[in-house]
């Protein structure tokens, strides 16, 4: 066990984590204000990931450069979504609104089961199989970019909830909801925007993701159970604790893959997930509600 | 829950008529005994996770009652069912097929679905061979009626290993330390197990094991394992994997940097399937896989391979050697058995198919017979290397169309 | 009544069935059972479990470990696979309900607890690990009640006989005072509390006989496919799978689940014959159609098939809202 060994796997982590968070900080925002459970988060990340594959053996773009355009028509299917399917259901009992993403989620893994069978598609740029040398540690370029990205979206994410009026009034929406329809807000539209925004998000980690894992279509539900576990984990309602609570999973993962065994890596993650739903239930970086 | 159910109504009307029927038809019940065609209920996962494989394997089912006609003058009608690489729908498919007439069962790849299929057959009493399946616990059952031709896991393991050796005394290479890594599901599991046994025996090995990984079949991300490996500055790669960690695998070698002497499997499905060389380009080459393979030099492979090219004319056998083969041999089996037995009759085919000695055949191997359990030995295995992107058999000498290359080209010491 | 004429029509089933009819049958009452024990648990008391396969999956790897390594015959392992998936219901409910996590919470606990176990499963060498635990058939001809072995029949009136005993049992539990009690905790648990309700004590007897009689169906599992293997038999999918026809059919009433199940069968059946004589082979298509039966039904008949007809057949079971 040297440092080399240790230290790659850490970076590798950390990297891959970061795209991990901008997934689970779609998931925050939608959980956070509009209060859905959204079982359907994993499929959409997964659609995504398609889109780029499919963009990529049309036109042979590289999937950053496609990443506005499929964030654009994430960002309108996530609000036409909220705003004609779910918004109905947010007064409705709990488990109702389960049972209809998990109804949306099985339509779309099986959908694209028909659409493109179960082999693993993926995207093979130039870079992918290149690395940057940093000391006796390898940074794996396509990472790299990959973390970037999530980072940037994050930080623009960030901003809009901070600065801007809109980002303002969804905060108040999931802060307050009487208060805001009673100050006047158009909730609904608000939270077609806040769905349509966290779909966006998964949009920008999907077409990061592609460059590092291949897409089949069982991806979906994995990847919804781990979003559902960064947020609890990191703490509901709070931005940064989606993030660091998905580096959190990536390098614990990693780590006890490395010092445990690679086939337990996933055991680890709800492990932790049961510990802190019993013992910090707002997770790591959350408010106590 | 997808299985199929007949309204009882419907049900009830065609067992009236049938017994009607049968009543009717009664003083001529030899001749129905002695009817013409053979009826071949076919069970693969076509669909669902294995769906490529079963696709594979249903290549060489579909091309097999034509060429079965020219060399043997037997009838085979294919009643082929999809198992939805699922065990439920395995076995209420196999109860289907017997119900609408199956003599008998062939199928079905994967172990869980061939053993829920084994033990319907068992159960009504219709032959089952099965075309592809390693646990070695499905003729361990003390059935009567299941076959099996293709190699248990400890065969593949023993096989794979040998030719490992040979291999080494073919290139004049000495590698002394490998790194064995493995995907945690029931074949990898299995195999594991068979390196542990076979491992010691085999003194003439010059390499031990260094480190073992074993890694969850779902996993997306392989970095870590690759890491690990990459760490233990092995010679080469010995693998147990299916075909998408095997691609996963691969690049991640090439992002990590880390060239060994090869990549061996001593028996696993991937590095020879088709969506290996389309997804991997130049990085798939020099790959090696130890598997029961066909023999490009037999009279049979010639003709199956001409009856495969006019139905597939895109395509090639080679991408589905393994798969369509067995398939095909098993029908073989079945109409074969038919030929001697000239009945369709339950008992009698098993009786047949229990006295079965084909010695033209078209795997690698000994002649087709079954022990007292049911199942084929001497099945052989092949080397077969990745070169200029198809699967290309350099060992054994018999049967090579090549040399092997080894260590590849790119190797680093670590 | 409607009733007796339904149990006639299932007790002479098979006299005119085929076998591949059977042993759909025999796969219908085994959903409709294991429907309705989540159901006692999800529907009557309201906690969301989508882990429910960790049930089934313990109780047929105790059944069949102990037959396995031991001998120990299925009627015997039968209670140490009720006594084990208790224990873990218990701990479950006592950790949820103690820390006061509910519902999407908890369902992600259910969810975790059963991830944990389907990949905890695989390292268990013991158990057989990812390769699966074959059990022994000696012989299928004869009646073995006591080993639980015999032809397909014998498989069937079992299944019949615990999907009518679970009825009985979920039928006299709705209308006794733990139905009232669930419903009330169900529909409002504070008001329920403050009305002096013992939640904590209704929803852990909940989750105790749910997982009891889940038990029962991983025993009959292990015993009727005599293979396990964890990556199947804990799957999120499977979970899943089982809860499809108790929400189709009807949340927390009485024939939901089965009414759920025989509709769902019968659907994909439909399609299937429709699919090959148009001669179409699309994977995934039948898991499409399931997911939008069930968006349909979610959408327009949110409580389920079974209270619309019950309404419209005139009927009133206890448990219709």
């Amino acid at each position: 066990m040297t440092w080399d060994l240790v230290a790659n796997v850490v970076v590798a982590g950390v990297l891959t984590g970061l795209v991990y968070g901008l997934m689970a900080l779609g998931l925050s925002v939608i959980f956070g204000v509009v209060r859905v459970v959204n079982f359907a988060h994993g499929e959409m990340m997964t659609i995504a990931m398609y889109s780029a594959v499919l963009i990529f053996a049309a036109l042979k773009l590289d999937p950053f450069l496609v990443l506005l355009p499929v964030a654009g028509a994430f960002f309108v299917f996530g609000y036409v979504l909220q705003t004609g399917v779910i918004n109905p259901f947010i007064t409705r009992p709990e488990h109702t609104q389960f049972m209809l993403l998990i109804a949306v989620a099985i339509i779309m893994t099986n959908a694209l089961l028909m659409l493109f069978g179960p082999e693993a598609r993926s995207v093979q740029v130039d870079y992918q199989l290149e690395s940057f040398e940093l000391g006796g540690v390898l940074l794996d370029k396509a990472r790299l970019y990959a973390a970037s990205a999530a980072v940037v979206a994050a930080v623009l994410l960030f901003a809009f909830f901070r600065f801007t009026l809109t980002g303002k009034s969804i905060r108040a929406c999931a802060d307050n909801y009487l208060g805001a329809r009673i100050v006047g807000l158009n909730v609904k539209h608000l939270y077609g925007l806040t769905f349509g925004l966290g779909a966006a998000c998964v949009a920008v980690a999907g077409c990061a993701m592609v460059l590092l894992v291949d897409v089949t279509p069982s991806l979906g539900p994995y990847y919804t159970l781990l979003a559902f576990v960064i947020v609890i984990v990191g703490g509901l309602g709070s931005m940064t604790g989606a993030l660091l609570g998905g580096v959190l999973i990536g390098v614990s993962e990693a780590l006890a893959g490395l010092f445990i065994a690679p086939s337990a890596k996933s055991m680890f993650s709800f492990g932790l997930l049961i510990l802190v739903l019993l013992l910090r239930p707002q997770g790591l970086f959350g408010k106590r509600s | 829950m997808s299985n199929q159910i007949r309204v009882h109504r419907r049900q009830f009307n065609k067992a009236l008529v049938a017994a009607g029927t049968a009543a009717a038809l009664a003083p001529f019940g030899i001749l129905r005994a002695q009817s013409a065609k053979l009826k071949v209920g076919v069970l693969l996962p076509r669909s669902g996770f294995q769906g490529f494989i079963g696709q594979s394997c249903q290549k060489g089912a579909d091309l097999a009652p034509e060429v079965i006609k020219a060399m043997l003058g037997v009838d085979i009608e294919l009643m082929n069912a999809d198992t939805e690489t699922n065990v439920d729908v395995a076995r209420t498919r196999a109860e289907r097929l017997i119900q609408e007439g199956a003599h008998v069962l062939v199928g079905a790849f994967d172990s869980g679905q061939s053993a829920a299929i084994a033990q319907v057959a068992e159960q009504r009493g219709v032959p089952h061979i099965v075309n592809i399946a390693a646990a070695p616990q499905i003729t361990e059952q003390g059935y009567k009626f299941v076959f099996r031709n293709f190699q248990t896991a400890g065969d593949i393991v023993r096989e794979g290993l040998a030719l490992i050796g040979d291999l080494f005394q073919a290139t004049n290479t000495v590698p002394r330390t490998a790194v064995f890594m493995h995907v945690n599901d029931t074949f990898g599991q299995a195999m594991a197990r068979g390196i542990g046994a076979f491992m010691p025996r085999l003194t003439q090995l010059p390499f031990r094991i260094v480190d073992t990984i074993s890694y969850d079949p779902a996993a997306k991300d392989l970095t870590v394992e690759v890491s690990k490996a990459k760490a233990s500055k092995a010679d080469f790669l010995l693998l147990v994997s299916r075909l998408n960690d095997a691609i996963l695998l691969r690049r991640e070698m090439a992002k990590q940097r880390w060239n060994p002497m090869g990549v061996v499997s001593p028996g696993s499905p991937g590095m020879y399937e088709e969506q290996f060389y389309k997804t991997l380009g130049k990085l798939s080459e020099y790959c090696i896989s130890n598997v029961p393979w066909y023999n490009p030099k037999a009279e049979l492979t010639k003709t199956v391979e001409k009856a495969f090219l006019k139905r597939n004319p895109k395509d090639q056998l080679v991408f589905h050697g393994l798969n369509a083969g067995f398939t095909f041999e098993a029908i073989l089996v079945a109409a074969d058995s038919f030929k001697r037995a000239r009945s369709t009759d339950a008992k009698t085919l098993a009786d047949a198919i229990r006295q079965t000695n084909i010695t033209s055949k078209m795997m690698l191997g000994g002649p087709i017979k079954f022990n007292q359990k049911g199942q084929v030995e001497g099945i052989g295995s092949a080397c077969v290397q990745n070169l200029k992107l198809r699967p290309t058999v350099v060992l054994p000498v018999s049967a090579a169309e090549t040399r092997p290359v080894f260590p590849m080209p790119g190797y680093k010491p670590a | 009544m409607l009733l007796a004429a339904l149990a006639a029509l299932l007790v002479a089933f098979p006299l005119f069935a085929g076998s591949y009819a059977l042993s759909v049958a025999t796969l219908i009452l085994y959903f409709a059972y294991t429907g309705q024990a989540w159901n006692v648990m999800t529907g009557f008391a309201g906690q969301l479990s989508l882990g429910h396969s960790l049930y089934v999956g313990v109780g047929a790897y105790a059944a069949g470990a102990l037959f396995y390594h031991y001998g120990i015959g299925p009627w015997a392992g039968l209670w140490i696979a009720i006594l084990l998936c208790v224990l873990m219901g218990a701990i479950i409910g006592f950790l949820a309900f103690r820390f006061g996590i509910s519902g999407v919470y908890f369902a992600l606990l259910t969810i975790a607890f059963a991830e944990f176990a389907r990949i905890g499963f695989d390292h268990l060498d013991w158990l057989g690990g990812p390769g699966g635990m074959f059990l022994k058939v000696a012989q299928r001809d004869q009646i073995d009640l006591l080993n639980f072995r015999g032809p397909p029949v014998m498989y069937y009136y079992a299944m019949l006989a615990f999907a009518g005993g679970a009825f009985a049992l979920c039928a006299w539990l709705l209308r006794s005072r733990a139905g009232y009690y669930w419903q009330a905790i169900r529909e409002d648990e504070e008001a329920a509390r403050s009305l002096g309700i013992d939640a904590f004590r209704w929803k852990m007897l909940a989750v105790a006989i749910s997982s009891a009689m889940t038990a029962v169906s991983g025993v009959f599992f292990a015993f009727y496919y005599n293979n396990l293997f964890p990556e199947q038999i804990f799957s999120i999918n499977r979970s899943i799978e089982l809860i499809l026809g108790p929400v189709i059919g009807g949340l927390g009433t009485l024939f939901g689940p089965i009414l759920g199940a025989a509709v769902l069968t019968l659907l994909s059946d439909g399609l299937t014959e429709l699919l090959a004589a148009l001669g179409w082979e699309i994977p995934g298509f039948k898991q499409v159609f399931y997911g939008v039966v069930l968006l349909l039904v979610v959408m327009f008949l949110p409580n389920g098939i079974w209270p619309a007809l019950a309404k419209r057949l005139g009927i009133d079971d206890a448990s219709n809202r």
